[in-house]
């Protein structure tokens, strides 16, 4: 088999250090952002005491399930031993783990008392699911840096498959994990079912392979390395498969929720009557996120062309936004069902509890924080990328290790 | 080495930790001794339980039974008591903030909800707060495990291990908790409140460190002549919680989840 060489990404000084001062500067601006509502209070932002979860944890749910997915492309070149995908292990693990940093911070700004998170840390209630992320998030990127080791480090190569399908097991747990703290609130209708955890690891494949091939063709480009059509027509087929797989989620969520009377009100607000929440569930999930890069991923012409890769991973971003804006915002602007059978017909207090869709509008220095969460994923992977030797320095369709023979593979995994 | 050592040896530093530690030793004993005797003291003073110094224990279980047939249509008066005993009538909306969305935004600890039947067109008054449950969905879902229910069923949060997540928001089936949002400008030194955590009706808790056995929306409830709320001892039979209840038929709010709630209503 020919040698897979690795390279840090050389692209000229000048560019490196103006996509490096651009992404800084974003996440300098996020960080302004969270100093900001820390400083003033949650007074600032959107949300109230009915949307308590506003626009930063639509970033930073989005993004950690991202980088479990984005760890998705390692684990098929070594849990499944798909030689193709080896020479992407690195960047697979280098962007799981920018991602998860990035947004880990959004998550712990947004906090109440952030400079508690020492707290967080030393007292735990076993009881909570989000006890256990912590777990998950943090062991995450201690096994995909052991990973990673056993990837680059000859002394590490032994453990390689053993570390490898251990972090796709621990990948797998996080997502179940994200998808948990949704699927465990008994009080809201739009939550509580079982089915939201595997839909958020299938989200987290659809989401992490966008953010890895747009970085992949970004690396690859600006440097002029060769990325042939091989193993980029493998990556886009992979994407257009999660895809289908997410709408096929949505369908089963949907149902899920519709097979109880108790919940028809609740997706006929979702698909029919839920205003920006319903144009977000159709515009943004069903077609931006699904119906529009599944037929760019899978026309005949358009399939093959770059640009529409490129655009049909951008798809699969935003309609992810808005997947998690439906989910974490939606889901709780639609009224609590504590009163079944009866109608609020007022409630002392003034404010939106009269059975009524509570209302949010995002504030700026929220979607300010979440972007930075953004910027300081890519001013890790970029930083990574160029220091040490991720990127492999050619994925020419002749250089792509061919398909083993599953003989082959478990001859070697024995030796 | 040693010789250097043995030259520079100064006598007059042992002496100074010798006088140092002798010192601090009589005060911390004096202090110890003094502390044990005043705690005797006052315990044999009080006999029984003091709740100032015994820890809570699980033989009472607070909780409210609401009657909603004598819960008077447009009275408010259980809601401003709960205000002023908690200090929310303190808060203050931030320079710049919309009413409408502050309203959203400051703190409720109790609602007075008027509900009308879908069916029947029937009216119910009833105050909402926190349902003080056994088996509180905020406490399972409290990552450092701030959001608490105490031995006597009081459920509450711990301020100084809240981190301000909002997961109990989210898992309240009541929306009985509030977040503050804004910075604090005065409050009650009975109940201590912070920016950036979150908090709930605690059924009048510093009432209960002083043997006081009432709650600021019961007495203002009676004060009122209406009686509609009654305060007390769930576990203890003759109780006047325990007696309306066996008198009454009553109900949890969202009995299907089963969280055997602490404040029952008759009526609904």
């Amino acid at each position: 088999m020919k040698r897979i060489v690795y390279r840090e990404w050389r692209i000229p000084p000048a560019r490196y250090w103006s996509i490096l001062a651009i992404l800084a500067v974003i996440a300098g601006i996020g960080a302004l952002a969270a100093l900001y509502m820390e400083h003033e209070g949650h007074w600032v932002t959107g949300m109230t005491n009915s949307v308590v979860w506003g626009t930063p944890h639509v970033f930073a749910v989005f993004l950690i399930v991202a980088a479990s997915g984005a760890l998705n492309v390692a684990s098929i070149g070594t849990a499944f031993g798909k030689s193709p995908y080896k020479p992407l292990g690195r960047l697979s693990g280098l962007l799981a783990v920018a991602l998860l940093v990035g947004g880990l911070l959004v998550l712990v700004l947004d906090l109440g008392r952030p400079e508690r998170l020492i707290v967080a840390m030393t007292y735990y209630n076993f009881r909570s699911i989000f006890a256990w992320n912590i777990f998950l998030y943090t062991g995450f990127i201690a096994i995909v840096i052991a990973y990673l080791w056993s990837m680059v480090d000859r002394a590490g190569a032994p453990f390689y498959k053993s570390v490898g399908t251990f972090a796709m097991i621990w990948r797998l747990a996080l997502t179940t994990g994200t998808g948990s703290i949704f699927g465990f609130i008994v009080a809201r209708q739009a939550y509580d079912t079982a089915v939201l955890a595997p839909m958020f690891v299938i989200l987290s494949f659809a989401y992490g392979l966008a953010f890895f091939i747009l970085v992949l063709m970004f690396a690859f480009e600006q440097e002029g390395r060769p990325l042939g059509m091989k193993i980029l027509g493998r990556l886009k087929n992979l994407l257009g498969v999660f895809v289908a797989a997410m709408l096929y989620f949505t369908v089963v969520y949907l149902l899920t929720k519709l097979y109880g009377a108790k919940n028809y009100d609740l997706v006929g607000w979702m698909l029919m009557r839920g205003g920006i929440y319903t144009l977000v569930f159709w515009l943004g999930w069903v077609v931006i996120g699904g119906l529009a890069p599944l037929g760019i991923l899978y026309h005949p012409v358009l399939g093959r062309d770059r640009s529409w890769i490129v655009a049909a991973c951008i798809l699969v971003i935003l309609g992810g936004l808005a997947t998690m804006y439906v989910v974490i915002i939606g889901g709780q602007a639609y009224p609590l069902q504590i009163f079944p059978g009866q109608t609020i017909v007022a409630s002392g207090a003034a404010d939106d509890f009269l059975g009524s869709v509570a209302p949010y509008s995002p504030s700026i220095p929220e979607a300010l924080l979440g972007i930075g969460g953004v910027a300081v994923a890519m001013l890790i992977t970029a930083a990574g990328a160029r220091v040490l030797q991720f990127l492999p320095e050619s994925l020419a369709d002749k250089d792509i290790p061919p398909e083993e023979e599953p003989a082959a593979a478990l001859a070697q995994a024995e030796a | 080495m040693k010789k250097y050592e043995k030259d520079t040896l100064d006598p007059s530093r042992r002496r100074f930790f010798g006088a140092a530690a002798g010192l601090t030793a009589s005060l911390v004993t004096s202090g110890v001794v003094l502390h044990a005797a005043s705690a005797e003291s006052e315990s044999d003073s009080e006999g029984g339980l003091d709740p100032r110094k015994d820890p809570v224990t699980d033989e009472v279980r607070w909780g409210l039974l609401v009657d909603t047939a004598k819960c008077a249509d447009g009275c408010t008066a259980c809601v401003e008591a709960c205000d002023r005993e908690n200090g929310l009538d303190l808060q203050v909306k931030p320079e710049g903030e919309s009413q409408s969305k502050w309203d959203m935004q400051k703190a409720v600890w109790i609602r007075k909800v008027r509900l009308k039947d879908n069916q029947t067109g029937r009216i119910t008054n009833l105050p909402l707060m926190c349902q003080h449950c056994e088996h509180p969905p905020c406490v399972d879902v409290c990552p450092t495990g701030a959001s608490f229910k105490r031995a006597d069923g009081i459920v509450m949060v711990d301020r100084h291990i809240c981190i301000g997540c909002r997961y109990c928001m989210m898992a309240c089936p009541y929306k009985a908790r509030s977040f503050i949002h804004e910075t604090m400008h005065d409050q009650l030194t009975r109940v201590p409140r912070g920016k950036g955590c979150v908090e709930s009706c605690n059924l009048c808790v510093n009432r209960r460190d002083y043997g006081v056995a009432s709650t600021a929306c019961a007495d203002a409830c009676a004060a009122e002549g209406h009686n509609a709320i009654v305060f007390g001892d769930l576990k203890d039979p003759d109780s006047p919680i325990s007696l309306a209840l066996k008198e009454l038929s009553s109900r949890q709010i969202r009995e299907d989840l089963a969280l055997n709630t602490g404040v029952r209503y008759s009526g609904i």
